[in-house]
């Protein structure tokens, strides 16, 4: 079933098409892939879909429903989560408070007074609200071994950390796709080693991973399905296998042959 | 020497409403307003328009004089609030200055530069609390503070505060976690906007008068100082900057060198204050407050 998808979806700035006329499929259950050289719209593509930009033309459904010109808080509480390139952490919190900010909005919300009003509940409750929120938080914070570090600010974890945390935090907000935008960037093959593993544990949790990857080793190996961007356009989807002998995606690497 | 001791405190407490509200803004979202002067003149007006002209009670008047403060705060919030750091400085410095020049020459309403006169004085349950009386207002005014001080530390400790801090941190981050930033900001915006006005009201108290060069840029500079003196972030150390710089403002008058030491040097003073600060100690003097879980009183820990 198709879970998310977008159709002629086109990203122009000024004379620069980032993404042009691109139809990009999403199935439930499965890891896709999306690769491409740097610059071929990759990231421009996560942002028109999870709301932090939006398309010039071209929709974006999301279990059909139309969700092209939805704000980003809005399509994270549909249940798309995602990370990002350069890790965006909340640096002066700490690592739980991170996990925390992602359970805020399924939490706590007086059906009377909003979130605001539910601020000023009696201590008890609110310790009562807290500890909930607390016990979830370390539930991410375990499933990624990170629990002894709930304390320390997050500013002070090492990189390979941090990028874990960054993905409990959108977890957190229990989604149901989860995006990822080069989890792997800047990691050490022992480090891309444990991720893939930890990205086949989020599948079984029954959410349906998108990432956008350079490491071919870990795209191959985890990916069921690999879509192709260049200059902005989708030029080859299939499985692993059908990409790696794919002229158009050979051509794109690395050059057309001399004939 | 004691009555004038008992102003600078009375005054502290004033500006600690405005500055427990600036700090919200600029300690928790991390938004550089610079427009608390506008929302103080618009609750100080307030209370003077309605007591005097409409012979509106004091206990009335200040309430309202924080939604009509808030309803500003909206007003101006939702436009602006989508400018970042130094632009969004540029356009609430714009609002203040707006605010005072309606208030200098809407002379039917505000009776223009020479401002409202003869503000009848507060009364609880009938006994008079008389600004000549010094003892009374400044514990009428610290009992506002402290009201003001428990709600706003309540929200900032609160699920809610997370979020702010969240959106200071990075905002794009914090839509992405669901957390709508845009109402999160307004919100934060109307708070500080409306404990401003509350001090406005008791200002208003206080002179007995309103005029409008008493809300000038200059005010919210002030306020903007307290917050980093002390502490951003952190609600007591906001207190404490709002006393300190309270203080030596009025230090040349407690010494008896008014005529030595011109009025001008305090605003020497106050630039010399940030630049020291942002140097050495850029989290204020007692830095940003850990949030700890609600109901534990004992567990405090600061974090610097």
């Amino acid at each position: 079933m198709i879970l998310l998808e977008t159709t002629k979806l086109t990203r122009a700035y000024g004379g620069v098409v980032a993404v042009s006329e691109v139809d990009f499929q999403v199935r439930e259950g499965l890891i896709t892939g999306l690769i491409g050289p740097n610059g071929a719209g990759k990231t421009t593509l996560f942002n028109n879909m999870t709301g932090l930009d939006t398309p010039t033309s071209g929709k974006v459904h999301f279990n059909g429903i139309d969700i092209t010109n939805h704000s980003a808080h809005k399509i994270c509480r549909m249940g798309i989560a995602r990370t990002f390139q350069n890790i965006r952490l909340f640096k002066e919190l700490s690592v739980l408070e991170n996990v925390m900010v992602g359970l805020h909005f399924t939490t706590g919300k007086s059906p009377v007074t909003g979130r605001i009003g539910a601020a000023f509940h009696s201590y008890l409750r609110a310790r009562e609200e807290y500890e909930l929120m607390h016990e979830q938080a370390m539930k991410w914070l375990n499933f990624f071994h990170l629990e002894a570090f709930a304390d320390e600010l997050a500013k002070n974890l090492p990189y390979g950390h941090q990028r874990e945390l960054e993905i409990a935090r959108a977890l957190a907000t229990s989604p149901t796709i989860l995006f990822l935008d080069e989890p792997a960037a800047g990691m050490n093959p022992f480090e891309t080693d444990s991720l893939m593993k930890t990205i086949r544990r989020i599948r079984d949790l029954d959410i349906t991973v998108v990432l956008i990857e350079h490491d071919m080793k870990l795209v191959m190996n985890i990916c069921d399905t690999i879509t192709v961007l260049n200059y902005g356009q989708n030029i080859a989807q299939g499985t692993p296998a059908e990409i790696r002998h794919n002229p158009k995606v050979i051509e794109a690497y690395l050059g057309k042959e001399e004939a | 020497m004691l009555n004038f001791i008992l102003l600078i405190l009375i005054y502290t407490g004033i500006y600690a409403l405005m500055a427990i509200g600036q700090n919200l803004i600029t300690g928790y979202v991390g938004l550089l307003s610079l427009t608390q002067a506008g929302f103080f003149a618009i609750g100080s007006y307030v209370t003077a328009i309605l007591s005097v002209t409409y012979g509106i009670d004091f206990w009335v008047t200040i309430p309202l004089a924080a939604i009509v403060a808030g309803f500003f705060g909206l007003v101006i919030g939702l436009p602006t609030l989508r400018l970042k750091g130094d632009y969004l400085a540029i356009a609430t410095l714009g609002f203040g200055e707006i605010v005072r020049n309606i208030l200098n020459n809407w002379d039917k309403v505000t009776n223009g530069p020479m401002g409202i006169q003869r503000i009848p004085m507060i009364s609880v349950f009938g006994v008079r609390v008389s600004p000549y009386e010094k003892w009374g207002f400044l514990v009428l005014v610290w009992l506002f503070v402290l009201v003001g001080y428990l709600l706003f530390e309540r929200l900032a400790k609160s699920r809610i505060g997370r979020a702010l801090e969240a959106i200071r941190e990075d905002e794009i981050a914090a839509s992405s976690m669901g957390i709508n930033t845009t109402r999160y900001k307004v919100w934060a915006f109307v708070f500080g906007a409306a404990i401003a006005g509350v001090a406005g009201s008791l200002q208003a108290e206080f002179i007995l008068s309103v005029t409008p060069g008493a809300f000038t840029f200059m005010v919210s500079i002030m306020v903007l100082c307290m917050v980093v003196l002390g502490g951003m972030g952190n609600f007591k150390a906001v207190i404490l900057g709002a006393f300190l710089i309270q203080f030596i403002s009025y230090f040349p008058q407690l010494v008896g060198l008014s005529n030595v030491i011109p009025p001008q040097f305090k605003q020497i003073l106050f630039g010399l204050i940030l630049v020291i600060m942002m140097i050495w100690r850029p989290q204020g003097i007692l830095g940003r407050q850990k949030r700890i879980a609600p109901g534990s009183f004992f567990r405090k820990g600061g974090r610097s």
